[in-house]
């Protein structure tokens, strides 16, 4: 029976999804990116192989995708994360027609015709305002780990208002609320709101269409996705795979591009492959 | 001795100082600016006071400035921050028309006129790329404490090109140049780069003109002012030493004595 998998790189973790014949998740595996992402890649793609129980040689086609898609080296294909996260948030929620999706160094708004077709995109790519790193830095800001965020921030009732754009003044202002006396819980709810209202602005600027789907690392975070269901006026579609959404739509391709009925390696596979207009084809070696 | 006092609380550090009637400086005094902003404002006013011999009441006048001018309460008055830069460079150099003044938070370029009267300003207050913070950042994340910073970039050879769109992104670009063998201090270069060209667009929105004085914490870094130097080319000021740190108390101290004299007048 074969498999296809999808690796999607990010800036901060790699995602790694094996799907079987009919598309369903079969084995994952979530890293940490690091310094070295051709490593990261390699070891994502053997942790969801082992998950799945499967061995390499049963995994027909492998897309890369993220923005170290290239340093998937043993890729036979690579699909931009815009064009993946679209079509995984498709696959688990059919209705979707606009995705957020928020990652540690980048939020992405998405418009997208039922199916998964891309409309329209639009993402923060010069700023690290309104990202996973926004909340990273809180956290460091007041000693706190990252998974504790979201919780503290729910017991927040009196929000502060966070005036700073940028991430590296925020961490200031964050302290300088601290001195002022605030709970932690209220700046917290502060800091959400102010990545919450960035990212409005992200998805108003492709225009939001009703089903709204999160994906990301950030979906991680329940004030996150309370903040942005109170702001949104329409279904909020939120999963315990949101995380995978990319490496999903990259598996799903390659699902697609998966030879049926020939034999052989994917090194062969991946030569005879034609580059479609939103995929491209690997041209050897790490670019 | 009747003697005016000018404090500038920055977003990085508090710089105080003591001025006689004929402006010279008696004392002067800085410490980090941190959360408690009346506490450091104190502080600095207690030892810029101790350096000058002088007793309390001998300052008749108070004036703060910088972003925690508003949080001094033993303040007799509080200026903004482009006036007192203004009275503060004019003092130095009379005939500056464009000032740029670069800290730990912010980056501002403003042109002025012969009598010292704002024209045009323009600040870069949304975003960390343009101010001490990016290159405080860079050096945090090559394993540098901010006092390294000048020797590292002279100890440079060529510049590693860095782009400076956001002081968070820099970090994985640096963690790029380095793993390609980059020297920390070519990195450190192109990071003092990008800033300054950041300064010099800043300088060109304000239509700046001859002569320019450069004022504030980032140009304590002689490679800082020396290739500020090349890309204006001509009649660029820089106030010796520590001074180019102390503009800002300066004339607002210039100020407080101005408004002093106007009451005693009235």
């Amino acid at each position: 029976m074969p498999y296809a998998a999808g690796v999607d790189v990010g800036s901060t973790q790699t995602k790694a999804i094996v799907v079987d014949e009919a598309g369903g998740i079969v084995g994952r595996s979530l890293i940490d990116t690091g310094a070295n992402v051709v490593r990261a890649a390699e070891q994502a793609f053997a942790l969801a192989i082992g998950d799945a129980g499967l061995q390499d040689y049963e995994i027909g086609f492998v897309i890369g995708t993220g923005y170290g898609r290239y340093k998937v080296e043993f890729g036979d294909a690579q699909v931009t994360e815009i064009v993946c996260h679209a079509r995984g948030a498709a696959a688990m929620f059919p209705d979707t027609q606009t995705v957020l999706d928020m990652g540690g160094q980048d939020t992405k708004a998405i418009r997208l015709k039922p199916g998964g077709d891309v409309i329209d995109f639009c993402m923060n790519d010069k700023c690290a305002a309104g990202t996973g790193r926004f909340l990273q830095s809180a956290a460091a800001a007041l000693g706190l780990e990252l998974e504790d965020l979201g919780p503290t921030a729910l017991n927040g009732q009196r929000p502060v208002s966070i005036s700073t754009t940028c991430t590296v003044f925020a961490e200031s202002e964050v302290l300088s609320w601290l001195a002022r006396g605030k709970r932690i819980e209220d700046i917290l709810l502060g800091v959400h709101r102010s990545i919450g209202s960035r990212s409005f602005g992200l998805l108003r600027r492709v225009g939001i269409e009703n089903e709204v789907t999160f994906s990301g690392g950030v979906t991680k975070n329940e004030a996150m996705v309370e903040v942005m269901a109170e702001m949104l006026d329409t279904t909020l579609n939120v999963s315990e795979e949101s995380h995978f959404m990319g490496a999903l739509g990259a598996a799903l391709f390659a699902l697609e591009r998966l030879p049926h009925g020939e034999a052989g390696g994917r090194s062969e596979l991946a030569a005879a492959s034609e580059s479609g207009p939103q995929v491209s084809a690997k041209h050897g070696g790490a670019s | 001795m009747s003697c005016t006092a000018g404090i500038d609380v920055g977003s990085t550090y508090t710089k105080a100082t003591i001025l006689d009637e004929a402006g010279e400086v008696l004392g002067k005094a800085m410490r980090p600016t941190g959360f408690k902003l009346e506490q450091a404002a104190q502080a600095a006013f207690d030892e810029a006071l101790a350096a000058t011999g002088q007793e309390r009441e001998q300052v008749e006048y108070l004036a703060t400035t910088g972003f925690g001018r508003h949080q001094v309460p033993f303040r007799d008055v509080q200026v903004t921050d482009l006036t007192a830069q203004a009275w503060g460079t004019k003092t130095f150099f009379p005939e500056t028309r464009t000032v740029l003044d670069v800290g730990g938070q912010t980056m501002k370029a403003m042109r002025i006129d012969a009598d010292g009267k704002v024209r045009s300003f323009r600040l870069n207050d949304k975003c960390a790329a343009g101010t001490g913070a990016f290159l405080e950042k860079t050096a945090r994340y090559l394993g540098y404490r901010i006092e390294e910073i000048g020797p590292l970039v002279e100890s440079s050879k060529e510049v590693v090109p860095i782009s400076g769109v956001c002081a968070v992104f820099a970090e994985s670009e640096v963690i790029n140049h380095v793993s390609q063998g980059a020297s920390p201090g070519d990195i450190m270069h192109g990071a003092m780069e990008s800033l300054i060209e950041k300064s010099v667009r800043l300088m060109k929105r304000v239509q700046m003109e001859p002569e320019f004085t450069l004022v504030g914490g980032i140009m304590r870094f002689p490679t800082m002012v020396r290739v500020m130097r090349e890309h204006l080319s001509e009649g660029v000021n820089v106030p010796a030493g520590e001074l180019v740190q102390y503009t800002g108390a300066i004339g607002a101290a210039v100020l407080a004595r101005r408004r002093l004299e106007k009451l005693q007048a009235a």
